[in-house]
C-alpha cells in the first residue's frame, strides 16, 4: 500500500512542475515586465517608478534565472509577497483558509447529502412522471448561472426578509453561523442540479447490476436494496466524480465569498484580480492545482481501499 | 488587426463562414448511416425538437445583429437594428411599460414606452437583451473554433498512435486539467487583456481538455475494430485512416460536446463578467446585465427587470442547449440514454 501511495505521488510531480512552468510562461514570458509594471502601478506611473519596480522584483533578470528562482521558491512553499499590501502570502492564505473552509466544507457535505438523497429517491420512482420531471427540473436548475442564485438569494434572504446579515464574517461561536448560513445554502443550490443528475445516472447504472437482482430475489425490501446495496456500490463512482467536480466548487466559493464579504481565499483572489496583484494570482493557481492533484491522489487511495478488486501493482 | 476584425464586412463574412461550416458538418454527416439513424430517432424526441427550434431562434437573432449593411452615411447598421432600432434613449431607469422615469422626486414623462423598461443609461432593456445574443454567439463561436479542432485532433492522434504521442498529449492535458479552470481562465485573461477575443482564447485553452479526453477514448475503441486493421492491411496511409475512417466515427461525439459545451460557455461568460474579467463594459451582454442587477436589487425602488430579462434570456438558451444536447446523445446512443 505504501509503495502504491509513493508511486502515485511521484506521478504527480511532473504535473505540478508543469503547472509551475505554465504559470511562469503566462505571467513572465507572455507578459512583458513593462506591461506588468503598468498593470500594478497604473497607467500614470512615471518611467522612473516603473524601472524601480522592475528592478526590485527582479523582472529584468534573464528568464531562465527567474524560472529557477520561481521553482525553488514554490517548492519550498515560499509563496512570495503581495505587491499591493506587501504582506507574506503564506500568512494571507492561512488566514483566509479558515473562513473559506467554514463555508465550503459544510456546503459540500450538505450538497452531497441532498443530491444523493434526491437521486436515490428518483431511482426509487424511476421512469415515472415524477422522475422525469425531477430530471427536467435538475437541468433547469443547472441552466441558471451561479451569479443569479447568489444575487437573488441574497436579496431575498438578507434584504427583504432580513433573516441574515447581507455580508460580513465574524468568529464568534454560534454567531458565525448567522453569517455562513446563507452562503452555505447558496453553495448547495448552485451545485444541486448538476450533482443530482449525475448521481441519478450512477445509481441507475448500479440498479441494472446482478447483485441488485440477487438481493431482490432473496427478499430484501426495495428501499433497503437502494439505501444499503446500491448506495454503497454507487459511492465508489460517486467519490471519483465528486473530486473531478472540485474545481467547480472552488469557482462557486470564489464568487460567494466575494459577494457575501467573507474574508476567505476566494475574496483574496478576487481583490487581486481587480488590482492586478499577480503574485497572489500565481500563488492561487499553484495552490489550487496542488489541492486538486492531492485530492486526486487521495481519491485513488480511497478507491483502492474501498474496492478490493483494484490491484495496487 | 482590430479595425479589420471589427469592420462590418469581415463580421458578415465570419457569420456566413460559421454557418457554412456548421452546414458542411451536417451535410457530410447526412451520408453516414449512424447519423441517418440518429436523425430518425431524434425526430421522434419531442423535447429535443422543440429545444432545437429554440436554439435556432437564438442563432437567428444573434446572426441578425452581427450581419451589418452600409447605412448610406459611411457607417453601418445591423439588420436587427433595422427591425427594432429607433427606440429613443431615456435619461435613466424606467419600469416596464411605465409612463414616467423611475424617480419619486419628480416623475418626468418618457419619450416612449418600453416593453421591459430601461436600464441605468436609459437604454431599452428588450433591445439590449436581444443584442446580447450577438455577444454570446461571438464568444461561443470563437471559442468553439479554437477548442473543437484542437481537442478532436489531439484526441484522435493520442488514441490512434498511442505510446509516445499519447504520453505527451496526456501530460499536457493533465497539467492543464489540474489547474481549476476558473483560475486558468482568469490568469489568461489578465495576461492577454480583457476583450471578447481574449476571453474566447482563454475559454478555448481550457475547454479542449474535456473533448480531447473523450475523443481519445473513443478513438482507442474504434482503432481496435477490424475495419481499421483492414484499412491498414490495404496499405492506407495514417492520414487517410484518420480522416476517412476515424474522424467520421467520432464526429457525433464532437457535435454533442459542441452543443453541451456551448451552454457552459454561456454560463461562464456571466461568471467572468461578474468578476470583472468578462465582456467589456458597454458591450451588451447577459453577464453584464446580471452584474448590474447586483446593485439594482438593493436599490429602492427595486429595479428587477434588467436582471430578470437577462436571466430569462440566458436561461432559455442554456436550457434549450442542454435539452438538445441530451436528445442528441440519446439519438446517437439509444442504449445509454
Amino acid at each position: 500500500m505504501l509503495n502504491f501511495i509513493i508511486r502515485r505521488t511521484l506521478y504527480a510531480v511532473p504535473i505540478v512542475l508543469g503547472v509551475i512552468v505554465l504559470t511562469f510562461l503566462l505571467f513572465r514570458v507572455v507578459q512583458t515586465p513593462e506591461s506588468i509594471a503598468t498593470m500594478v502601478l497604473g497607467p500614470k506611473a512615471t518611467r522612473q517608478a516603473k524601472d524601480d519596480f522592475i528592478r526590485r522584483e527582479g523582472l529584468d533578470k534573464p528568464k531562465a534565472v527567474q524560472l529557477g528562482e520561481h521553482v525553488k521558491k514554490l517548492v519550498t512553499f515560499d509563496l512570495g509577497t503581495s505587491w499591493k499590501t506587501g504582506r507574506g502570502l503564506g500568512e494571507t492564505f492561512i488566514e483566509g483558509a479558515g473562513p473559506s473552509l467554514m463555508i465550503t466544507v459544510p456546503g459540500f457535505l450538505a450538497g452531497l447529502i441532498t443530491a444523493v438523497g434526491l437521486a436515490l429517491y428518483q431511482v426509487f420512482v424511476r421512469n415515472s412522471l415524477l422522475d422525469r420531471s425531477m430530471t427536467v427540473a435538475a437541468v433547469a436548475l443547472m441552466s441558471i448561472p451561479a451569479v443569479v442564485y447568489i444575487i437573488v438569494l441574497q436579496a431575498i434572504g438578507a434584504l427583504m426578509l432580513n433573516y441574515f446579515p447581507a455580508s460580513g464574517f465574524d468568529w464568534r461561536g454560534l454567531g458565525t453561523l448567522k453569517f455562513v448560513a446563507l452562503p452555505i445554502f447558496v453553495i448547495v443550490i448552485v451545485n444541486l442540479g448538476y450533482d443530482a443528475r449525475l448521481y441519478r445516472a450512477i445509481f441507475i447504472e448500479e440498479i441494472g447490476q446482478d447483485y441488485v437482482r440477487t438481493a431482490r430475489a432473496k427478499g430484501v425490501a426495495p428501499t433497503r436494496v437502494l439505501s444499503v446495496h446500491v448506495l454503497k456500490n454507487g459511492m465508489i463512482a460517486l467519490i471519483t466524480l465528486t473530486v473531478a467536480h472540485l474545481p467547480a466548487l472552488i469557482m462557486g466559493s470564489l464568487l460567494i465569498e466575494n459577494f457575501f464579504g467573507i474574508p476567505g481565499l476566494g475574496n483574496v483572489l478576487v481583490m487581486a484580480i481587480q488590482t492586478g496583484d499577480l503574485p497572489v494570482v500565481m500563488a492561487s493557481v499553484y495552490l489550487g492545482s496542488l489541492l486538486y492533484v492531492a485530492s486526486l491522489i487521495l481519491t485513488d487511495i480511497a478507491y483502492a481501499l474501498a474496492d478490493p478488486r483494484i490491484r495496487l501493482s | 488587426m482590430s479595425t479589420f476584425l471589427s469592420h462590418w464586412l469581415t463580421q458578415d463574412l465570419l457569420v456566413i463562414a460559421g454557418f457554412s461550416l456548421l452546414g458542411w458538418v451536417l451535410w457530410s454527416g447526412s451520408h453516414h448511416e449512424r447519423w441517418q439513424r440518429a436523425w430518425q430517432r431524434f425526430r421522434a424526441d419531442r423535447s429535443g425538437v422543440i429545444a432545437l427550434w429554440v436554439v435556432a431562434l437564438y442563432l437567428l437573432v444573434g446572426a441578425l445583429e452581427v450581419l451589418h449593411f452600409p447605412d448610406g452615411q459611411g457607417g453601418s447598421r445591423s439588420v436587427l437594428d433595422r427591425f427594432i432600432g429607433g427606440i429613443p434613449i431615456e435619461k435613466s431607469y424606467s419600469a416596464p411599460l411605465a409612463h414616467t422615469l423611475l424617480s419619486e422626486a419628480k416623475p418626468e414623462p418618457l419619450l416612449s414606452r418600453h416593453l421591459l423598461g430601461t436600464d441605468a443609461l436609459g437604454k431599452d432593456v428588450f433591445t439590449e437583451t436581444l443584442k446580447a445574443c450577438k455577444t454570446t454567439l461571438i464568444i461561443g463561436g470563437l471559442t468553439s473554433v479554437i477548442y473543437i479542432p484542437l481537442g478532436t485532433l489531439f484526441g484522435i492522434l493520442a488514441g490512434y498512435f498511442r505510446r509516445r504521442v499519447d504520453d505527451a498529449i496526456q501530460y499536457v492535458y493533465s497539467t492543464i486539467a489540474s489547474i481549476p479552470s476558473i483560475l486558468l481562465l482568469i490568469s489568461v485573461i489578465l495576461v492577454l487583456g480583457k476583450g471578447l477575443g481574449t476571453m474566447s482564447i482563454a475559454l478555448g485553452l481550457t475547454a479542449w481538455v474535456g473533448l480531447c479526453r473523450l475523443i481519445r477514448g473513443e478513438t482507442m475503441r474504434q482503432a481496435e475494430q477490424p475495419y481499421i486493421a483492414g484499412a491498414r492491411a490495404l496499405g492506407q496511409t495514417h492520414w487517410n485512416i484518420i480522416t476517412h475512417h476515424l474522424l467520421p466515427n467520432v464526429l457525433h461525439l464532437v457535435v454533442i460536446n459542441f452543443v453541451l459545451g456551448f451552454s457552459n460557455i454561456v454560463l461562464i461568460e456571466a461568471v467572468l463578467s461578474y468578476l470583472g474579467v468578462g465582456t467589456p463594459v458597454g458591450t451588451p451582454s447577459w453577464g453584464n446585465m446580471i452584474d448590474s442587477g447586483r446593485s439594482e436589487l438593493s436599490r429602492d425602488p427595486l429595479v428587477w427587470w434588467n436582471l430578470t430579462a437577462a436571466t430569462v434570456a440566458l436561461f432559455g438558451l442554456v436550457l434549450a442547449l442542454n435539452l438538445f444536447g441530451d436528445a442528441l446523445r440519446r439519438a446517437f446512443d439509444p442504449k445509454r440514454g
